[in-house]
């Protein structure tokens, strides 16, 4: 190679790399400062019980709010939060994903998380207490606390730190019906009641009960909420406390006796097996409303209302509900609730804005009115109908309350529940097999803990 | 001016000429060395940004993953081989990794068999690139997508009631029943209806290259054979077959790797449920649902060495095909 020739060559092009690594790295550089993250303020920007959305200008931040919910729950959260940026003008830009678990698990060890995150569950808030910002210097923790149930407050605080917070429960293992098929002039007081109601009507419906447990990757959890009904009245609290605990073994005749309840359930709902593992939670209860109707009674939570076939149904003429009733009469008046917990990752004032603006009751009467939803706020009694109304009701006055166990247990357990539930549809005479797997998921999820 | 913009600008200058400047740099560079080094050490030059993004990208986390896999679930402890134990004796792993020898076994069976047959057939029509073209557009699509679509076909309601599925009304047609295909699990007929589906994606795979090999073989080759009267089969038993054998066995590992990886397919369709797991989806599981690292890494340690042997017979084949030229 001749050195002559490419000196000048070799100095332009040298020059011209220099500026091409040199743009590079520049454009690199600004792509990665992030636009959201502010210095926070030290003091709040707005007490729990205002209630107005703070105005502190705050107009053009975004919040980025990650959430389980979609298509209809999806949109009644953006009613909610809608006031909120109007009288703001900062921007809330939610993510839906079922898979709440991944993106949040992920997040937590990498560090990229968004402000604020719907969590899983207690059991799963748990585990990243330390990566969640502590909401007694973002919320007026005296008014949050008086305007809140006790058991809720106690279930978002982590060693003291109160980290969730509730922006909507429901009421589970409502029993609901076509007041046109069959009339409930008083609801069953027992388990037996409900038999002998089912046994009168039986030839009202194809079946006594619809069931459906599919939901994608979840698939099971709405059987997981017949058994911790089950389980609740027929072995009561105390029992029910130390199973989500793990100090009670699936193998354990209290719960045995729940699953088999539930095999006698299943036997007698419409379509059997392969429909009720074929058929999607939501659309779960359409039978009820076909004529001739495919069924009597659908179990499920209160916020079944704004889903599937109710959604189009009216309130009371089309679809009505008496609370499961009691089976073991000295457990009578428990009732199993469970709820939205919301998190906050990034310290920001409009996360803060947003977070405190979210506990009020005028922000969760937007989704209460909607439907299908309760408000975790005592305050919040913007209701649509009787229905709803009941419901809350229902949950405010429980003698016993306790929260869904399956959310309560390490989310290793929760998923083998849901697999169980799965499986046993399936397949009801391998009970004791997959009770006895059930112990074995139990001794390894709860011994990291 | 749009940052957008800016970062366009950069692109179409900056790539050309940190290309350019990298090669002209490494010349710089070879200048400090003797003349007859030059050779030697250029190609090293060369091809050092590749390998760095390699051993990044790929060797690093290989490594770390490797390191993980002997850790408890976060990663705080060495607990040896227990990940490893745990994973021969538990039963959805078991599972598992019994139903991905079946993906293993039946899709490659089924992409390479239907993939060459239908290049041999369709190499006599006169309407051959509309026939290819059918057959290769599933792979296009998304995995999710096909799971989706698939799930339709499928699809089970009620006995009594409409069915929506292609293959249940089908059969109501002919007045059975509805079957919930995906449940069934006897004989893993749902774990097979799974291997359909990415079978119908990738079997224009093979067919398209075994194709191209089919082509490549002498025309005079076959002609001679045919004068000479063999009939069809043993033409194609005797000539066409061993000719395509590099080609089959280079197509045969592309899908025994990709039927190894299987993970949208049965995530979007049944969430490994009704005995259809299979080890991809159990190391998400383990990873983002049980947040447990130790595990999720000796899963896929478990698929990285079940692995090697298809590589390294690929490569033997390779270097025995390179040895030839």
């Amino acid at each position: 190679m001749n050195q002559r020739s490419t000196r000048p060559i070799g100095r332009a092009t040298t020059l011209f790399v220099a500026i091409g690594l040199l743009a590079a790295a520049c454009s690199s550089g600004t792509a990665s400062v992030a636009p959201t993250t502010a210095p926070g303020t030290a003091a709040p920007t707005t007490s729990g019980s205002s209630p107005a959305p703070s105005t502190a200008s705050l107009a053009g931040q975004t919040v980025t709010v990650i959430g389980t919910w979609g298509g209809d729950e999806e949109t009644a959260f953006k009613a909610m939060v809608k006031p909120w940026e109007d009288s703001t003008g900062a921007k809330v830009s939610y993510t839906g994903t079922r898979d709440l678990n991944t993106v949040l698990t992920t997040g937590v060890a990498s560090g990229v998380l968004p402000d604020l995150a719907g969590l899983p569950g207690p059991g799963q808030m748990t585990q990243w207490a330390d990566s969640l910002v502590d909401l007694g210097g973002v919320l007026d923790k005296a008014t949050y606390t008086s305007e809140t149930s006790a058991p809720l407050v106690d279930l978002g605080t982590v060693n003291g730190k109160l980290v969730g917070v509730f922006i909507k429960t429901s009421i589970k293992g409502l029993i609901w019906y076509d007041p046109k098929v069959l009339t409930v002039a008083t609801p069953p007081a027992t388990w037996d009641d409900l038999q002998k109601l089912i046994t009168d009507n039986k030839s009202k419906a194809a079946s006594p009960w619809c069931v459906g447990v599919e939901s994608g990757a979840a698939s099971g959890w709405s059987g997981t909420d017949w058994i911790e009904d089950l389980v609740l009245r027929q072995a009561g609290p105390d029992v029910y406390k130390q199973w989500y605990q793990g100090k009670v073994k699936w193998t354990d005749p209290a719960i045995k006796t729940a699953w088999q309840t539930f095999g006698d359930v299943v036997a007698n709902s419409y379509g059997g097996g392969n429909t009720v593992n074929a058929t999607n939670f939501a659309n779960a209860g359409d039978p009820l409303f076909k004529t001739p109707p495919g069924c009597l009674f659908l179990h499920q939570a209160s916020f079944i209302t704004g889903l599937g076939g109710f959604k189009t149904a009216t309130s009371g003429t089309d679809y009505n509900f008496f609370p499961f009733p009691d089976i073991n009469t000295q457990f009578t008046g428990a009732v199993e609730g469970a709820g939205d917990l919301f998190g906050m990752f990034h310290d920001t004032p409009a996360s803060r804005s947003l977070m405190a603006y979210l506990v009020t009751a005028p922000a969760q009467d937007v989704w209460v009115k909607i439907g299908g939803a309760i408000s975790a706020n005592k305050n919040a009694t913007d209701y649509p109908d009787a229905i709803s109304k009941r419901s809350a009701e229902l949950l405010a006055n429980s003698k016993i309350f306790v929260f869904d166990a399956s959310d309560l247990m390490p989310s290793a357990m929760n998923d083998a529940f849901w697999k169980a539930i799965v499986d046993y549809v399936k397949d009801p005479s391998k009970l004791d097999a997959i009770l006895a797997s059930l112990d074995t998921a139990q001794a390894d999820a709860y011994k990291a803990q | 001016m749009d940052p957008r913009l800016i970062t366009a600008i950069i692109v179409v200058v900056g790539v050309p000429t940190v290309l350019i400047g990298y090669i002209v740099l490494t010349e710089q560079v070879l200048r400090l060395f003797p003349e007859r080094l030059k050779p030697k050490i250029r190609p090293w030059l060369w091809l050092a940004p590749a390998l760095a993004f390699l051993i990044v990208w790929l060797v690093y986390p290989t490594i770390g993953t490797a390191i993980r896999s002997f850790q408890n679930s976060t990663g705080t402890k060495f607990i040896g081989f227990d990940n490893f134990v745990w994973f021969f004796t538990n039963p959805a792993t078991i599972g598992a990794l019994k139903n991905n020898v079946i993906w293993l076994v039946v899709m490659t069976i089924l992409c390479v068999g239907l993939g060459l047959l239908i290049a041999v057939l369709v190499d006599r029509v006169r309407y051959e690139s509309v026939a290819k073209a059918f057959i290769f557009v599933p792979l296009a699509i998304s995995m999710v997508a096909a799971g989706v679509i698939w799930k339709f076909m499928y699809d089970y309601q009620t006995a009594g009631t409409t069915q929506i599925g292609t293959l249940n009304a089908s059969l109501g047609g002919l007045g059975i029943g509805p079957i919930p295909w995906l449940q069934v699990s006897d004989f893993s007929v749902n774990t097979i209806l799974l291997i359909v589906v990415m079978t119908w994606m990738w079997t224009g795979f093979c067919m398209v290259i075994i194709s191209a090999a089919l082509k490549g073989i002498s025309v005079e080759l076959l002609e001679a054979a045919r004068v000479d009267g063999a009939n069809e089969w043993q033409v194609f038993r005797g000539i066409i077959l061993p000719l395509l054998l590099p080609t089959l066995a280079v197509v045969s590992t592309t899908i025994i790797i990709t039927a190894l990886k299987a993970f949208d397919i049965v995530y979007v369709m049944t969430s490994g449920n009704f005995d259809t797991e299979v080890m991809a989806n159990r190391m998400i599981k383990e990873m983002f649902t049980n947040g447990n690292f130790g595990r999720a890494s000796a899963i896929a340690m478990v698929l990285l060495l079940a692995i090697i042997p298809v590589m390294a017979l690929n490569i033997r084949r390779f270097r025995a095909q390179e040895a030839i030229r």
